[in-house]
C-alpha cells in the first residue's frame, strides 16, 4: 500500500515537471467549457496522426472555462498556443489588448476560422409537456425558460441575439419590437446562471423551468450523457449560425517555437478525420462532404448571421451586452439614483447592524 | 487603564515583532491590494460614479451587504450556542461533530453551492417539503442568506472555542458561591468574557459572506435588482474586458468592509474596556 | 479537562433540562446548515458505488490535482502559522496606537472577494501588468503556474492564525509572562513555557483552518491558474471540471475527499489532547 501511495506521488511529481526535461513536444490549447469532450478526442487522435508522421511524441495540453475568462488569461499571459473559443468577440479582444495576434486574424482559416458551426436549439422535457414549438412559445404567460446570463456567458450571447433576430424577421419586425419580445422573453427566466454548464444543471439536475435554451451540441450532449428518456430536442423555425473561431496565437508559438505544431494542430481540425470527430461531437462540420453524411443529426433551419443581422460582434455587443445596452435597459429600468442611494442601502443594515 | 502602556511592561519582542507583523502585512495584502486602487485610479472621477453607482449596482450593495449582515447575525447566535455545547456538554457524536465544524471551510465553495442548491432547491431533499408551504429558498435572496450561514459558520464557533475552553471555571464557582444564579453568571461572568471573540467571529464571518462568491451563484437565482451579488457585477464587468470598472467596485466593496470590520474592531475594544 | 467539568458539575452547570434543549437547538441547526449538505456530498459521490468512487479518485488528473493541493497547503501554513503568532504576540501583549486599524488591516483578505485576491496578482504579474513583462523576459512564470497559486491561497488564508489568536491571546492577559520574566526566564522560554501552553487550542484551531481553507479554496486559484488540464487543477479546480463534465459522480467523490479533511481534524485534534493530557500527568509525577 505505501509503495503504491509513492508511485503515485512520482507519478503525480512526474506530471508536475515542466515537460522540457523529456523532450516531448507540447502544445497547449486555450478553449471554451463546451469543447472538453470535442478537444479530448481531438488530440489523441492529432498526436497519434503526428507521431505517425514524424515519430515525436506529442502532448496537448486543455485548458478549459468561460469563453471570456479564457481570452483574459492568455491576455494576462497564460502561454496558449492555439486559442479556440466561443466567439470572434473574445478573440478579438486579444487582439486589442495585448496583440498577441494580427488584426486580420479571422481570415487565415476557411469559414470565418471556424472549423465547425452550431446553432442555438432548445430542450424540453419529454413528451413537450408546455407545447415549445418556436420562439413565440417561449413568451407565453406561464413558460419558464432557463437561459444563461449575456453578461458573464458567451453562449448566452448567441441565444439572446438568436431571439432577437427572430422577432427582426417577423413581418414587421423593428428593432423596438424585437426589444420588447427579447424583454418578454427574459420575463419569463427564473434563473440566470452565470454560464451555460449552470443553466443545464439548473434545468436538469434542479428541474427548474420548462424550457433551455442551448447550442446544438450541448442539448445533444445533455440528452445521451442525462436521460434519452428525459429530455427532448426542439428545434426552432429560425436560428443563429454560432460560429466558434480559433487561431494560432502568434507571439506565443514564436516565443515557444511551436508555430510550425500549431499551425499542423489547426489545419488536422479542418482534414476529413478532424471533421469526423467534430460531427461526432454535435458540430455542424465545416467540411461539405462530412456535413453530407451527418445531415440526418442536424435539421435544417433557417440560419441568420451575426455579420449580417448585428453588423459583427463588436457591434453587437456595444448595442446589447455592455453597461447601458439593450440588455441592461432590459432589467434596469430608469431609476433614480436618490431612490436607492444610502438610505436605501443603510435601510436593512440599521436594525440588523445593533443586534 | 495605565498599566496597559507598551512601557510598563516587561515583556519582550515588541519592536521586532510588530516590525515582522507590518512588513508581511505589506508584501501579502497592502502591496497586492494597491493594485486595485492604481487600476482604479486610471478612470476620470465621473467615470468612477458611474461605475460604481449604476442602480444594478447599488441593488446589488443591498443586498450584498444587508445579506451578510443577517447571516452574521444568525452565526453569531447559533455559533455561541454551538461552542457552549461543544466545550461544556457531553454526549454522543460530540468529537464529530466539533471536527465537522470546518467543513465549510474545507468544501470548495462551488461545491458548496452545488450542494446547498441540491439541498434546498424545489426538488431537493428540504425543498420539496417547503416549496408546497410557500417558502422558496433557492433561486431567491434568501438561498444566499443560507450559503452565506454555510460558510461563515466555523468562525464564530472557532473564535469563541478556544476562550470558552480556557476560561477558568473557578470563577464561575465563584460567582455561584457569592449567590449568582446561573443566567446571572453566564451574563455578569462568561459573557463579557467571550464578548471580544463573539465580535471577532461576527465582523470575520460578515467580511466573509459580503465577498462569497463561488456557492452563491449556484442557489441565488442571480436576477438584476433582485438576488444579484456585488462579487457577480466584478466578474459581469471582467467579462467586458473592464478591468478598470471592476476594480472600481472592488475598491467600493473593500472601502465598506474596512469601515465596518475597523467599527467592529474599535467596538470590541470599547468593550474590553467596559468588561474590565 | 473532562473529569474538572463533571466533579463540578453541579455548581457551573446548568439543569439537565436547559443541557438538552440547548444542544438539541444547536444539533438542528448543524444539522440543517452542516449535516445535511454533507450527506448530500456522500449521497451523490456514492451515487454510481464503490468501484466509481475508487476509479474517481484513481484518475490521473485527480492525482495531479491532489498533489498540487498538498503542495499548496504545505507552503501557506507554514508562513501564516509563524506570522500569525509574531502578529498576535505583537498585538495581544502590547498596546501602541493603530491597534485596531492594524487588527482591520489583518482582516481584509477575509472580506476581498476571491475573484478579486485573484485579479490583484493578474494585475501585477500578467503580462498587462507591472511586473509581467519583465517576468516573462526572464523566463520566470508565477501567474498561471504554480507560485501564483501558491501566493494567492497564502493571501486568502493570511488572517486565520492571526485572528485565532488574538482574541484567546488578549482574553489571558501578560500577568502569568511577566511573573514568568520577573523569575528570570528568557523571552523565547517565556513564550515556549508559559504562552504557548494558553493557547495551543487557539494554534490548533488555527491552523486547522487555514489548511482548510487553503485545501478548499476555488475563487482566487481559479483566477491564476489558467485551469490547464494535469498540471495547475488543484482539488476543487479538478471538482468543477468534473461537475461540468456531468460526471456528477466523480466530481462529488474528489470533493467528498476535502469533506474527509475533517476526519483529519478530529484525528489530530483527539492526537493532541491525549499527547497533552500525558504530559500534565507526565509532569504531575516529575513533582
Amino acid at each position: 500500500m505505501t509503495r503504491r501511495a509513492i508511485a503515485v506521488i512520482f507519478l503525480a511529481l512526474t506530471a508536475l515537471s515542466p515537460a522540457g526535461v523529456f523532450a516531448k513536444s507540447e502544445l497547449l490549447n486555450v478553449s471554451y467549457d463546451p469543447t472538453r469532450e470535442l478537444y479530448q478526442d481531438f488530440n489523441k487522435a492529432f498526436a497519434k496522426q503526428w507521431k505517425q508522421r514524424t515519430s515525436q511524441d506529442l502532448v496537448v495540453k486543455q485548458s478549459h472555462g468561460g469563453s471570456g475568462k479564457q481570452a483574459r488569461a492568455v491576455i494576462d499571459g497564460l502561454d496558449a498556443d492555439v486559442v479556440t473559443l466561443a466567439l470572434a468577440y473574445d478573440i478579438d479582444e486579444i487582439y486589442n489588448k495585448a496583440k498577441l495576434i494580427p488584426r486580420d486574424w479571422q481570415k487565415r482559416l476557411p469559414g470565418n476560422s471556424s472549423p465547425y458551426t452550431s446553432t442555438i436549439v432548445f430542450l424540453v422535457r419529454k413528451g413537450n409537456p408546455k407545447k415549445i414549438r418556436d420562439w413565440d412559445d417561449l413568451v407565453r404567460p406561464g413558460v419558464k425558460v432557463i437561459t444563461p446570463n449575456p453578461k458573464t456567458s458567451g453562449g448566452a450571447r448567441w441565444n439572446y441575439l438568436a431571439a432577437w433576430a427572430y422577432a427582426l424577421k417577423q413581418k414587421g419586425g423593428s428593432d423596438a419590437k424585437a426589444k420588447e419580445f427579447v424583454a418578454k422573453l427574459y420575463r419569463n427566466v427564473p434563473v440566470l446562471d452565470s454560464g451555460a454548464r449552470g443553466s443545464t444543471t439548473t434545468f436538469v439536475q434542479r428541474g427548474q423551468g420548462d424550457v433551455l435554451v442551448a447550442w446544438e451540441n450541448e442539448a445533444f450532449l445533455a440528452v445521451n450523457e442525462l436521460g434519452k428518456d428525459r429530455f427532448e430536442i426542439v428545434v426552432p423555425s429560425l436560428s443563429i449560425l454560432a460560429e466558434p473561431p480559433v487561431t494560432l496565437v502568434d507571439k506565443v508559438a514564436d516565443r515557444k517555437g511551436t508555430r510550425k505544431l500549431a499551425e499542423e494542430y489547426l489545419k488536422y481540425l479542418y482534414s476529413p478525420e478532424g471533421q469526423e470527430i467534430v460531427a461526432r461531437h454535435f458540430y455542424r462540420p465545416y467540411d461539405k462532404k462530412v456535413a453530407a453524411k451527418y445531415a440526418r443529426q442536424f435539421p435544417a433551419l433557417r440560419l441568420v448571421t451575426i455579420d449580417d443581422t448585428f453588423g459583427g460582434w463588436a457591434k453587437a455587443q456595444k448595442a446589447h451586452f455592455s453597461d447601458g445596452g439593450a440588455f441592461d435597459q432590459i432589467y434596469g429600468g430608469a431609476r433614480c439614483l436618490a431612490e436607492w442611494g444610502l438610505i436605501g442601502l443603510i435601510g436593512p443594515i440599521g436594525p440588523i447592524g445593533l443586534m | 487603564m495605565g498599566s496597559f502602556g507598551t512601557k510598563n511592561t516587561v515583556l519582550p519582542g515588541f519592536g521586532p515583532a510588530l516590525g515582522y507583523t507590518i512588513f508581511y502585512l505589506s508584501i501579502i495584502v497592502l502591496i497586492p491590494l494597491s493594485a486595485l486602487f492604481f487600476k482604479t485610479a486610471t478612470l476620470t472621477w465621473d467615470q468612477f460614479l458611474v461605475a460604481v453607482t449604476s442602480p444594478r449596482v447599488v441593488a446589488s450593495y443591498r443586498i450584498t451587504f444587508g445579506a451578510a449582515l443577517f447571516a452574521a447575525s444568525v452565526n453569531a447566535v447559533f455559533g455561541v450556542l454551538t461552542a457552549w455545547v461543544l466545550v461544556r456538554y457531553r454526549f454522543p457524536g460530540r468529537k464529530l461533530i466539533d471536527a465537522l465544524v470546518d467543513l465549510p471551510f474545507a468544501l470548495p465553495t462551488a461545491v458548496a453551492g452545488i450542494t446547498l442548491a441540491s439541498v434546498y432547491s424545489p426538488n431537493g431533499w428540504l425543498g420539496q417539503w417547503l416549496e408546497p408551504r410557500g417558502i422558496k429558498i433557492a433561486f431567491t435572496p434568501l438561498g444566499i442568506m443560507v450559503a452565506m450561514i454555510f460558510i461563515g459558520l466555523p468562525f464564530v464557533v472557532r473564535t469563541v472555542q478556544p476562550v470558552l475552553e480556557e476560561l477558568d471555571q473557578e470563577v464561575e464557582e465563584a460567582a455561584s458561591c457569592l449567590g449568582a444564579n446561573r443566567l446571572q453568571t453566564f451574563y455578569r461572568v462568561i459573557f463579557p468574557t467571550m464578548l471580544p471573540a463573539i465580535l471577532t467571529g461576527f465582523a470575520l464571518a460578515f467580511a466573509r459572506a459580503v465577498g462569497e462568491y463561488g456557492s452563491i451563484i449556484f442557489i441565488a437565482g442571480n436576477m438584476p435588482m433582485v438576488s444579484e451579488i456585488t462579487p457577480l457585477l466584478i466578474i459581469t464587468k471582467l467579462e467586458q474586458y473592464d478591468y478598470a470598472g471592476a476594480t472600481a467596485i472592488a475598491t467600493v466593496m473593500l472601502v465598506a468592509s474596512f469601515v465596518l470590520l475597523l467599527s467592529i474592531n474599535l467596538l470590541q475594544k470599547w468593550s474590553r474596556r467596559f468588561a474590565e | 479537562m473532562h473529569a474538572t467539568t463533571t466533579s463540578r458539575a453541579s455548581k457551573v452547570s446548568e439543569p439537565a433540562a436547559v443541557r438538552w434543549l440547548l444542544i438539541s437547538v444547536a444539533l438542528a441547526f448543524l444539522a440543517l446548515f452542516l449535516l445535511l449538505p454533507l450527506a448530500a456530498v456522500f449521497a451523490q459521490a456514492f451515487d454510481k458505488g464503490w468501484e466509481a468512487y475508487l476509479a474517481a479518485l484513481h484518475e490521473p488528473d485527480t492525482l495531479s490535482a491532489i498533489w498540487l493541493t498538498l503542495l499548496t497547503a504545505t507552503a501557506c501554513v507554514p508562513v501564516n502559522l509563524f506570522f500569525g503568532i509574531v502578529a498576535a504576540w505583537a498585538i495581544a501583549k502590547f498596546s501602541f496606537p493603530g491597534k485596531s486599524l492594524l487588527i482591520t488591516l489583518i482582516d481584509l483578505p477575509f472580506s476581498v472577494s476571491p475573484v478579486v485576491s485573484g485579479l490583484i496578482y493578474v494585475l501585477i504579474f500578467g503580462l498587462q501588468g507591472w511586473l509581467g513583462p519583465w517576468l516573462q523576459a526572464h523566463g520566470i512564470r508565477i501567474i498561471f503556474a504554480v507560485p501564483g497559486i501558491v501566493l494567492a491561497t497564502i493571501f486568502v488564508t493570511f488572517p486565520f492564525v492571526a485572528r485565532e489568536l488574538i482574541p484567546l491571546m488578549e482574553s489571558q492577559g501578560r500577568d502569568e509572562e511577566e511573573a514568568a520574566l520577573t523569575l528570570g526566564a528568557s523571552g523565547l522560554q517565556t513564550f515556549f513555557r508559559v504562552t504557548f501552553p494558553n493557547i495551543k487550542w487557539g494554534v490548533l484551531y488555527g491552523v486547522i483552518l487555514c489548511n482548510a481553507r487553503a485545501m478548499g479554496e476555488f475563487g482566487a486559484v481559479s483566477v491564476v491558474s489558467g485551469h490547464v488540464r494535469g498540471s495547475t487543477n488543484t482539488i476543487p479546480l479538478q471538482v468543477e471540471i468534473l461537475y461540468n463534465e456531468y460526471s456528477y459522480a466523480a466530481a462529488f467523490a474528489v470533493a467528498s475527499l476535502l469533506a474527509l479533511l475533517a476526519l483529519v481534524t478530529l484525528a489530530i485534534k483527539t492526537l493532541a489532547e491525549w499527547k497533552i493530557q500525558q504530559g500534565l500527568s507526565i509532569n504531575e509525577n516529575e513533582r
